[in-house]
C-alpha cells in the first residue's frame, strides 16, 4: 500500500487530490443539466472561451478566474444570441462560438506576451495547483451544491419542459441565467486541474455514465459524482506515477467508467441487456 | 372567460398568426383545428405567453400572464424529450413547483393532489416508472394528470389525441366533460377530422387566420375543408366520415 500512501507526503499532491475530488463531486453535477437538455457541447464551449478571458486578466493583473469567468459568461449570451437571432441551428452557433473565442484567447496570449503557462492551462497540471486553488474550488462547489439542491425542483421541470415551465409561471430566464452561471463556474473551477481543454470530460462522461445506470435525475447526479471522484483520484495517481498531465489521465479513466457502464449497465448495457433478453427477462421492469 | 383580441404572432418577419380574436366562456370544450402549420401551436403558446406576439390576452378581464396559475398547458408530444430521466410521479409533482415556491419540498397537501390526478387518469399504479417507459397513450394521460393537478380554471392542451390508445381516448374525452361540468374552460387542438369533432361545443377553425368559429356541425362543411387546405387539399378528405388532417 505504499504506493498510495506515498504521494501523499508531497504538499502539491495533497492539493491537487483535493481540489480532484471537489471537481469529481461538482463538474458530474452541472454537467446532467447539460446532458438532459442536449447540450453537452455546452460546456466545451466554455471551456475554450475562457481564454481570452484569462489572457487579459493576466494582462490587467486582476484575478485569472474572474477574467475566466466573464469570458465564458459571454461565450453563452454569443452562443444563444447567434441562434436566436437566425435560423442558425444551436450546434452550428456553439462550433462558431468557441472556435472563435479559443482563436481569440491564443492570439489574446501571445500578443499580451503573457507568462500563463499555455500548457498548464490546456491540460491541467498537479503541480501547479495551490492551497488558494483549493479554497476556490471547494467555495464554488459547495456554493453550487447548495444551490442546486435549494433550487431542485425549478431546475428539473425547466430542463425536462421549458416551455411548460414558463406556462406555469417559472421566470425561465432567470433560471437559464443561473444555470449557465452554474456551468461557467464550474468549468473555471476545473480548469486547473484537468484543464480547459478537457474539463468537459469531467462534467460529461461521467453523468453519461451514470445515465446509463439509472432513470431519475438526482441519482444520475450522485453517481455521476462518484465516477467522477474516482476517476479524478485514479487520475492524479496516474499523473503522478507515469508523469503525464492530469487533464488527460482523469479524461482517460472517465472514458473506461463510460465504457465499462456502457457494456455492462445492468438495463441498459450493451452486453448485459442482450444477455437478459436471452433469458426472457423483461428489462424494464 | 378568455378573451383573444388581435393577437398575431410572427416569426422573423414571417407572419404565422394574424390577428386572431375569440373567447371562451367557463365550461366550453372548444377545438382548435387546422393542418399542419396552421399555427395552432403557435396560437396556444401566444395565448399563454410563450410566443413574440402583439395583441391582448384577457383572463376574467385581467393578462392572463399576471395569473398564470389559472391556466395549465399540456405540450405536443414532440416536444418532450422522452428519454428524460424522470419519473411519472415527478413530472406530475411538477404541477406544484410554482405553488410550492422556491426551496420547499412538497407536502402532504401537493402529495394528495399528484396521487388523485395520477389515479384518476389510471396510472398511480405505474407511478415509479420513468417516463420514457411508457406507451404513448400513458405519455400523454401522465401530462393530463400533470396539467388536473394544478387546479386550474383554463385548459390549452395541444394535439393530446395524438397517438393514443383507446383507452386513453376514453379516459381523456371523460375528463373533459368532467371538467367543463365544473365550469373550466378547455381549448383543445386536434389533428383529427370527422365525427369525433362533435365531441367539442364549438371548433375553430385556423389557417394562419381564424377561418371559422362555430358549432362542430357548421365548421365540418367541404367549403370550410377547402378554405382551411386550399388547393393542395389531399384527396383523402374527400371522404367525409374517414377524413383526417394527417401530415
Ligand atoms: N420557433 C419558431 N420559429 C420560426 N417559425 C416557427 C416557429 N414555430 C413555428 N413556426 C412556424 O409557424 C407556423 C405555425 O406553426 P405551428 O407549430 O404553430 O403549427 P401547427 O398548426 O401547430 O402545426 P402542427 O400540426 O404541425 O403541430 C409554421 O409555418 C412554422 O414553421
Ligand atoms: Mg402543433
Amino acid at each position: 500500500m505504499d504506493w498510495l500512501l506515498d504521494p501523499l507526503n508531497y504538499d502539491f499532491m495533497r492539493q491537487a487530490l483535493m481540489a480532484g475530488v471537489l471537481i469529481g463531486v461538482l463538474c458530474p453535477v452541472v454537467g446532467t443539466f447539460l446532458i438532459v437538455q442536449q447540450m453537452a457541447l455546452l460546456g466545451d464551449v466554455v471551456a475554450h472561451a475562457v481564454l481570452p478571458g484569462l489572457a487579459i486578466a493576466n494582462f490587467l493583473q486582476i484575478p485569472l478566474l474572474l477574467g475566466a469567468f466573464i469570458s465564458g459568461m459571454i461565450s453563452t449570451f454569443v452562443t444563444t444570441w447567434i441562434q436566436t437571432q437566425s435560423k442558425v441551428k444551436i450546434d452550428t452557433a456553439m462550433a462558431i462560438t468557441f472556435s472563435s473565442f479559443f482563436a481569440l484567447g491564443i492570439t489574446l496570449l501571445t500578443t499580451l506576451k503573457s507568462r500563463l503557462d499555455l500548457e498548464e492551462l490546456l491540460f491541467g497540471d498537479i503541480l501547479g495547483i495551490t492551497v488558494a486553488d483549493v479554497w476556490q474550488v471547494g467555495l464554488i462547489t459547495v456554493a453550487i451544491l447548495i444551490a442546486v439542491k435549494f433550487f431542485y425542483k425549478e431546475l428539473l421541470f425547466f430542463t425536462f419542459d421549458r416551455l411548460g415551465a414558463e406556462a406555469s409561471g417559472l421566470p425561465v430566464n432567470a433560471i437559464n441565467l443561473g444555470l449557465m452561471t452554474v456551468i461557467t463556474l464550474a468549468i473555471v473551477a476545473g480548469m486547473k486541474t484537468v484543464g480547459v481543454i478537457l474539463v468537459m470530460a469531467l462534467m460529461i462522461s461521467p453523468a453519461a455514465a451514470a445515465s446509463l445506470l439509472t432513470t431519475e435525475l438526482h441519482w444520475m447526479m450522485m453517481i455521476g459524482s462518484g465516477l467522477g471522484v474516482l476517476s479524478s483520484l485514479i487520475g492524479m495517481y496516474m499523473s503522478y506515477f507515469l508523469n503525464i498531465p492530469s487533464g488527460p489521465a482523469i479524461t482517460l479513466t472517465l472514458f473506461v467508467c463510460f465504457l465499462l457502464a456502457l457494456l455492462f449497465s445492468p438495463s441498459q448495457g450493451v452486453l448485459t441487456s442482450h444477455f437478459s433478453m436471452a433469458k426472457g427477462q423483461n428489462s424494464l421492469d | 372567460m378568455l378573451e383573444v383580441e388581435n393577437l398575431s404572432v410572427s416569426y422573423r418577419g414571417i407572419s404565422a398568426l394574424e390577428a386572431i380574436s375569440l373567447s371562451l366562456m367557463p365550461g366550453e370544450l372548444v377545438g382548435l383545428i387546422g393542418p399542419n402549420g396552421a399555427g395552432k401551436s403557435t396560437l396556444i403558446k401566444a395565448i399563454l405567453g410563450l410566443a413574440p406576439c402583439q395583441g391582448q390576452v384577457l383572463f376574467n378581464g385581467i393578462p392572463l400572464r399576471r395569473q398564470r396559475r389559472r391556466v395549465t398547458y399540456v405540450p405536443q408530444r414532440s416536444q418532450i424529450d422522452w428519454d428524460y430521466p424522470v419519473t411519472v410521479w415527478n413530472v406530475v409533482m411538477m404541477a406544484q413547483t410554482k405553488s410550492l415556491g422556491w426551496g420547499r419540498r412538497p407536502g402532504n397537501e401537493a402529495k394528495r393532489l399528484t396521487s388523485a390526478a395520477l389515479d384518476r387518469v389510471d396510472m398511480l399504479t405505474l407511478k415509479d416508472r420513468p417516463i420514457g417507459q411508457l406507451s404513448g397513450g400513458q405519455q400523454q394521460r401522465v401530462f393530463l394528470a400533470r396539467a388536473l393537478a394544478q387546479q386550474a380554471e383554463l385548459f390549452l392542451l395541444d394535439e393530446p389525441f395524438t397517438g393514443i390508445d383507446k383507452k386513453t381516448e376514453a379516459i381523456m374525452v371523460d375528463i373533459f366533460a368532467e371538467l367543463s361540468a365544473q365550469q373550466k374552460t378547455l381549448l383543445v387542438c386536434s389533428h383529427e377530422w370527422g365525427d369525433n369533432l362533435n365531441r367539442y361545443d364549438r371548433l375553430l377553425l385556423l389557417n394562419r387566420k381564424l377561418l371559422a368559429d362555430d358549432r362542430p356541425q357548421a365548421v365540418m362543411t367541404m367549403d370550410n375543408i377547402q378554405r382551411a387546405f386550399g388547393s393542395n387539399m389531399p384527396s383523402r378528405f374527400t371522404q367525409p366520415r374517414t377524413m383526417r388532417l394527417v401530415s
